[in-house]
């Protein structure tokens, strides 16, 4: 179902919910908490990803039952994520009604070569990216927003920043091709080009494109933001800071103001305690760096 | 003429950028013969013709005009220039908000449900008058409020719900039509046209 000439009515909740944060929660609290400190959306997870980490293990899609909670108690959008690949995971999720699905890197993939068929799905779906053809495939296969996947539950921005950058770097590349340069590139990025195209015309991606992965401080979300991301997801970040509700709040008013560096001073004061301890990527083992998992 | 001489007479459509749908206006406003400015602070609202209160989240929306002081701002430009809220921006106007109840600017006497139609999976497409528009995680206009049905305007009903309400110089509706891109929308074209009568009450009285 689609009218001419709108914007795609599930890239449209995307553009609601610009210049937002979207925070993970595994309890109603913890949802009530987000809500309470501006939250526009919350992921509804059963470990952030720090834990996930730690604990080891396949991760998968969260219990039904703590997404239902999660939904009752909130007025704003409830996300829930399903593995890689894991369709049937996905038509649950679709079936309990939240309104966003993250097919996540963060989860153990169900699907080494395939990611969903999201244009099948009456749910919008979000999708990590770590360059441009990436977040062209999953646009192709439906998703409606894209995110950087960053390094998931480290606490560490760099991943994102590198993500982003690229993103930048090859959109301008994009932008400025000729028209006879954009099949080759098509060819070369395994990008589709009917999207190529589109990015070449409107000097962006077609759908938003958030920023996640590692951001624990309000300049972290201040430096996404000016990357150009129109909204970050905070993960870890918040609730395994030691002051949630502070640093909860410091990151939307500093995701507000992304551009104005006192008012993002502002909220680094406010903070009344140190962020989530954090993780050098290099020291992470390889089967553990979630960046690396899907194409 | 320059074109500042050609700005001139253009009146000035600001965006609240707090949160939620901004950019998309621009296109609209712009092809409706305004000027479009995203604004986030008191200074900058004060600036303006017209606000526009956007498509978001309407909760984070209250907690950040709190939060960054701009509620009198808007109080005042509600009392003395026209303002239009979409969706979460129509929550804001309401006089009546429940699901849960929160706070609002109260400029319009209507009670409205928020997220009334249910979750993302019910939004859908309508036409209004022959312009395709999107109705996302919308709040319903339950009634307008006793004594007023004479002076709140409904240019549009869907299953006998108003979704779009003209009241004094404000404008509510449930839709986005700035999702759609054949510019200028209807709705912002009637709302540009309130702004600029506006403008001409004022040139005139002094």
């Amino acid at each position: 179902m689609s009218a001419a000439n709108t914007i795609n009515i599930k890239t449209g909740l995307a553009e609601m919910l610009k210049g937002g944060v979207i925070m993970d929660v595994v309890t109603a609290e913890q949802a009530k908490v987000a809500e309470d400190a501006g939250a526009v959306a919350v992921m509804a997870l059963e470990r952030v990803p720090s834990d996930i980490r730690k604990d080891g293990g396949v991760a998968r899609m969260s219990p039904p039952d703590l997404i239902q909670e999660i939904i009752d108690v909130s007025s704003i959008p409830v996300m829930a994520k399903c593995r890689i690949g894991h369709f049937a995971e996905a038509q649950l999720l679709q079936a309990l009604n939240v309104d966003y699905i993250d097919e996540s890197e963060v989860l153990t993939p169900a699907d080494e070569e395939h990611h969903i068929a999201k244009n099948d799905f009456k749910v919008p779906f979000v999708c990590g990216a770590t360059n441009l053809a990436e977040a062209l495939r999953r646009i192709g296969e439906g998703a409606a927003l894209i995110r950087t996947k960053g390094e998931p539950g480290t606490g560490n921005v760099v991943e994102a920043v590198r993500h982003l950058r690229q993103m930048n770097k090859e959109i301008r590349a994009v932008v400025h091709s000729d028209e006879t340069e954009l099949m080759a590139m098509a060819k070369v990025m395994g990008a589709p080009y009917e999207l190529l195209k589109l990015v070449r015309e409107h000097g962006r991606l077609p759908v938003p494109n958030f920023a996640a992965g590692g951001i624990a401080t309000p300049a972290d979300a201040a430096l996404c933001m000016q990357l150009g991301a129109e909204s970050v997801f905070v993960g870890s970040g918040i609730f395994k800071s030691d002051n949630p509700e502070k640093f909860a709040k410091a990151i939307v008013k500093a995701t507000a103001h992304f551009d104005d560096p006192a008012i993002v001073l502002e909220a680094t004061k406010e903070l009344e305690g140190v962020a989530m301890r954090g993780t050098e990527i290099s020291e992470i083992e390889e089967p553990m760096l979630m960046a690396n998992r899907g194409w | 003429m320059s074109s500042d001489d050609t700005n001139q007479n253009k009146p000035v459509i600001g965006v609240l950028a707090l949160q939620g749908c901004v950019t998309p206006h621009q296109p609209h406003i712009e092809a409706a013969g305004g000027i479009y400015k995203a604004v986030k602070t008191a200074a900058q609202t004060s600036a303006v013709d017209g606000l526009i209160l956007p498509g978001g989240e309407s909760t984070t929306m209250l907690k950040l005009i709190d939060r960054f002081g701009l509620e009198d701002i808007i109080r005042e430009v509600c009392q003395t220039r026209p303002v239009w809220g979409i969706c979460a921006g129509a929550i804001l106007m309401a006089e009546i908000v429940t699901n849960p109840s929160q706070k609002s600017f109260a400029c319009i006497p209507m009670e409205i449900i928020r997220n009334g139609y249910g979750s993302q999976i019910d939004s859908k497409y309508e036409q209004i008058q022959n312009y395709p528009v999107s109705f996302i995680r919308a709040p319903i206009i339950e009634c307008i409020l006793d004594g007023h049905e004479d002076d709140v305007k409904i240019p549009a009903m869907i299953d006998d719900k108003a979704v779009w309400v003209e009241y004094k110089d404000f404008m509510a509706t449930t839709f986005h039509p700035e999702l759609t891109l054949d510019f200028p929308s209807p709705m912002h074209q009637s709302f540009i046209g309130k702004v600029v009568a506006r403008i001409g009450e004022k040139t005139l009285a002094a």
